[in-house]
């Protein structure tokens, strides 16, 4: 498969996600969009690790060249993991605050 | 056309417009729901790849785990009835036209850029994504960050903790 | 001795100080004898210093640095030579003889007008001996604004009186621009040998270009001319009359007008490096000699007739410098110190016993009522009019025999303002002094002589113009006998080396001596009698005459051409420029950086979209910039 095809594929997710986080309002949306563009860049990091070990494995057929990629892929989704938790845990609280998440409320930065 | 390449495709556009789904969704159930095809369609894309073992965490920390936690939280709101007000018309123009710039101009460079030119990813074969493999690697290089990360972990759980408390 | 000659202007200043800070506390005999103590103190050792002088030659004091940038300097120096130590003998001498007649004219005034009086006089004397002394041309500067500023604040003594106040501002701005000439020149002078010590910049003076010289010197004259009442800026000194009459005396014979003299004395071989100045200053001191002379014919107040014989002989003294004769011109500053003092100080005397009736029409048959004060004028007129052997007609006949071997046109001139001299100066010694009395009854009956500490200057100073003239007897009479000229030798012996002064023949001299004196004397003769009945003095002016009344609208002519465009231009400048260009600009920029910010201030929303908004869309310029060969364009041609 060429390279270009899966970075346009997670360009585009990726874009999507950028697109989700500046429409939407909803707070656990825009979240989602954040794990969408997470996991775009995910898939990107797989694709060229694969491409990596791809052009490797021509001169060495016990390489273990491009395994680093899918371990960053491994540790990203460690701290989502962790984020998600924690993010979740504020959208809680702020609901239980103000009785909604709709980002146009978190406003207090202006001040 | 192999049956990988029928396959990439059918997953690619499976995950775009899964993802264009979670967008338009008024409701964010359902918002939910077609995150976890993208992730479904994204896991695909890692066993094409062969990196299982990424697909199988994908699946079961993204697909499982997150998403069950957020289609908790959604349901604890009762946000799961079409709440969200608009946004402004403009401010909703305004990011899909900077998106699609950001789409557009990413594109066109990753199109010119020499790098990329004539190489490939190896789809179907490779065993870097076996689980023997990265374990082998984790436990040995990346022992490390491995061994931090549960610190991060348990520093979350804490924080969610203490955050999500009622005071 | 000259090691201590700091003293002759720190004791005036000490006088200022003491009487300007306690004027409210001390009692006016307290505040005469300081302010004339120190003036006397400050004389005797200017006498020291003289005589020092004149048996061990010049030297110059260093006080302290002044101005010292780098391996620029300005010393805060006293020159002490023949001419300083000649100027600050007039200076503190007359100014001695100013402030002890002050004493009793200023009788009238209340206790802290009186202290304010004599620290001012005391500042006055102070700037004058600061800027003779000044061993550079920024020390004489500072004097040189002191005495503008002095001058501006006794001008305005009365400040009660709008006229006078005007009066004041006139002279302080017809200085300021005189001033701005001779601080362009210093400036020049700094700019193109990068000193201004007199040494060094006279020693120096060939590495100028005849040009730079021509220019420095013509600043250095606009200098002169306003604060030595020179034409065009001569106005102010006439109306300077409004401060008190010693004051007067004291500005027209020791302190300020003779500044501009002494300055261009001190500069004495750039003029003569610089012919075309020379002329110049030679030309106008001439036409300001005939002009002020014309006027002071028809004036009718006392001051204000010797307020355009001053002017008048200034013109001389500028066309002795400018033809040269630059000890001719000290010695008529000398001479005409004396004879000018004396009759400001005769004619204080006058307007006192007149109770302030300062209009010759009213005055008359003074004669019997006070004969010192007659006596005295009478002296101080036969010597401005340049009667032989009074010290007028040395100094004079030196200046105009001078400017014969120049041009024998400027002697012609000359000679008639000196005749018009004589006339006015006996025309006004007629109307007051002799015939009848025309004042007042009440006037007439108060008449009486001034007291001593008045008569005491008037006669000190009667006896110097009467002798004064003969430290300068011309080399015809006897050789070798013009001491003053000996004396000076040193200062102007460059100039005397570059310039090629051909003298007259004796038989010459002895001829214009005998004519010009016969001439006097005939107008002096015709004037007396003339004026001595005082028939026409109440009728009405006509023609020329009624022109010179008016002192040929100069003031009008400058307030025409000058003032009142100038004026409209402030106006302008005020309701137009003021407030709609330069208060919409200032405002303008504030109003727009007000509304910017209004606007910046939105994009603190506080809220994430718009944050993130705006780091996409900076995302995608960062790429177009960064990556700039990737254009829309370029992509959408290959996407299609």
């Amino acid at each position: 498969m060429p390279i270009q095809y899966y970075i346009y594929l997670s360009l585009a997710l990726f874009s999507i996600g950028i697109i989700g986080v500046l429409t939407r309002r909803n707070a656990i949306i825009v979240f989602m969009c954040i794990e969408l563009m997470l996991n775009a860049v995910n898939l990107l990091l797989v694709a060229f690790s694969k491409m990596h070990h791809g052009t490797a494995l021509a001169t060495d057929a016990a390489t273990t060249a491009g395994i680093d990629g899918q371990l960053f892929v491994f540790f990203i989704m460690v701290v989502a993991a962790a984020e998600v938790s924690v993010g979740l845990a504020i959208i809680v609280m702020m609901y239980r605050n103000i009785h909604s998440v709709d980002i146009n409320f978190l406003n207090r930065l202006k001040n | 056309m192999s049956i990988t390449q029928i396959m990439f495709f059918f997953l690619s556009a499976l995950a775009v417009f899964s993802a264009i789904m979670v967008l338009v969704s008024r409701n964010p159930v359902h918002s939910v729901l077609w995150l976890i095809a993208v992730f479904f369609a994204i896991s695909g894309h890692y066993i094409l790849l062969n990196a299982q073992f990424l697909a199988i965490v994908n699946l079961i920390v993204y697909a499982g785990a997150i998403m069950v936690l957020f289609l908790f939280v959604i349901m604890l709101m009762n946000l799961n009835k079409e709440s969200e007000p608009n946004k402004h018309i403009w401010m909703k123009l305004a990011g899909a036209i900077s998106g699609g710039c950001f789409l557009m101009v990413m594109v066109s460079l990753v199109r010119q850029a020499a790098d990329f030119q004539g190489k490939e990813a190896l789809v179907g074969t490779g065993d870097i994504g076996l689980i023997k493999n990265l374990g082998k690697a984790l436990f040995s290089n990346y022992v490390v960050p491995f061994e931090i990360s549960s610190v991060l972990f348990l520093s979350a759980m804490v924080g969610a903790v203490v955050i999500g408390k009622k005071e | 001795m000259s090691k201590f000659v700091y003293l002759v202007p720190l004791f005036p200043l000490i006088g200022f100080l003491i009487n300007g800070l306690g004027r409210k506390s001390l009692s006016k005999s307290m505040i005469s004898v300081i302010g004339c103590g120190v003036m006397l103190a400050s004389f005797v050792v200017s006498l020291l210093v003289f005589f020092d002088v004149k048996a061990n030659g010049a030297t110059t004091v260093e006080l302290f640095s002044f101005i010292r940038s780098a391996d620029f300097q300005i010393p805060f120096a006293f020159q002490v030579d023949q001419l300083s130590s000649l100027f600050l003998l007039i200076i503190t001498g007359i100014g001695f003889l100013i402030h002890l007649y002050s004493a009793a004219y200023m009788h009238e005034e209340e206790e802290q007008h009186f202290g304010r009086y004599f620290a001012y006089l005391n500042l006055f004397v102070f700037s004058m001996l600061l800027l003779v002394l000044g061993a550079n041309y920024v020390i004489m500067f500072i004097g040189w604004e002191g005495v503008g500023l002095c001058s501006y604040l006794l001008i305005g003594y009365w400040f009660k009186n709008d006229q006078y106040n005007y009066a004041a501002k006139k002279a302080f701005v017809m200085n300021r621009i005189g001033d701005l000439g001779f601080l362009l020149a210093v400036f020049w002078l700094l700019f193109k040998l990068g000193t201004v010590t007199y040494g060094d910049v006279f020693s120096r003076v060939s590495e100028l270009s005849s040009f730079d010289i021509t220019a420095i010197t013509i600043l250095l004259f606009v200098g002169a001319m306003g604060k030595s009442a020179q034409i065009p800026l001569y106005t102010w000194l006439p109306d300077a009359m409004a401060g008190p009459t010693p004051v007067s005396a004291l500005i027209h014979a020791a302190t300020m007008v003779t500044a501009g003299i002494y300055m261009i004395a001190r500069s004495n071989i750039l003029y003569t490096m610089a012919p075309v100045s020379q002329a110049l200053v030679a030309i106008v001191g001439l036409a300001t000699a005939i002009f002020a002379a014309t006027i002071a014919l028809k004036q009718n107040d006392i001051k204000k007739v010797l307020a355009y014989s001053t002017v008048s002989q200034l013109g001389y003294m500028f066309l002795g410098l400018g033809v040269g004769a630059y000890t001719g011109a000290v010695f008529h500053v000398m001479t005409h110190a004396f004879f000018k003092a004396l009759l400001f100080l005769g004619a204080g005397s006058v307007i006192h016993a007149m109770h302030h009736e300062q209009d010759i029409r009213k005055m008359g048959g003074l004669k019997k009522h006070m004969p010192i004060t007659h006596i005295t004028f009478l002296l101080a007129c036969l010597a401005i009019a340049g009667i032989p052997p009074f010290s007028g007609f040395f100094s004079k006949d030196e200046i105009l025999m001078a400017a014969f071997s120049a041009n024998p046109l400027y002697y012609y001139i000359g000679l008639v303002g000196a005749l018009m001299t004589a006339f006015y100066m006996f025309r006004l010694y007629s109307l007051t002094f002799l015939g009848s009395f025309r004042g007042t009854h009440e006037q007439a009956h108060h008449l009486h002589e001034s007291p001593s500490p008045m008569t005491i200057p008037l006669i000190v100073l009667a006896v110097l113009s009467v002798l004064g003239g003969f430290v300068g007897i011309p080399e015809v009479f006897a050789s070798d006998a013009h001491s003053l000229e000996n004396f000076l030798a040193p200062i102007f012996a460059e100039s005397n080396k570059l310039a090629h002064a051909h003298h007259l023949t004796h038989s010459q001299e002895y001829i214009m001596m005998g004519v010009s004196t016969a001439l006097i004397i005939g107008v002096i003769i015709f004037a007396v009698t003339k004026f001595k009945k005082a028939a026409d003095v109440n009728d009405e002016n006509t023609g020329v005459a009624k022109v010179l009344e008016n002192k040929w609208y100069v003031d009008e002519l400058y307030d025409n051409i000058i003032v009142k465009p100038l004026h409209l231009l402030s106006v302008f400048l005020k309701n137009i420029l003021e407030k709609n260009i330069i208060d919409g600009v200032v405002n303008g920029v504030g109003k727009l950086v007000g509304y910017g910010s209004r606007q910046l201030r939105l994009l603190q929303s506080g809220q994430v979209g718009n944050y993130i908004l705006v780091m996409v869309m900076v995302m995608v310029i960062f790429v177009l910039i960064w990556f700039n060969d990737i254009t829309i364009m370029n992509f959408l041609k290959k996407l299609f």
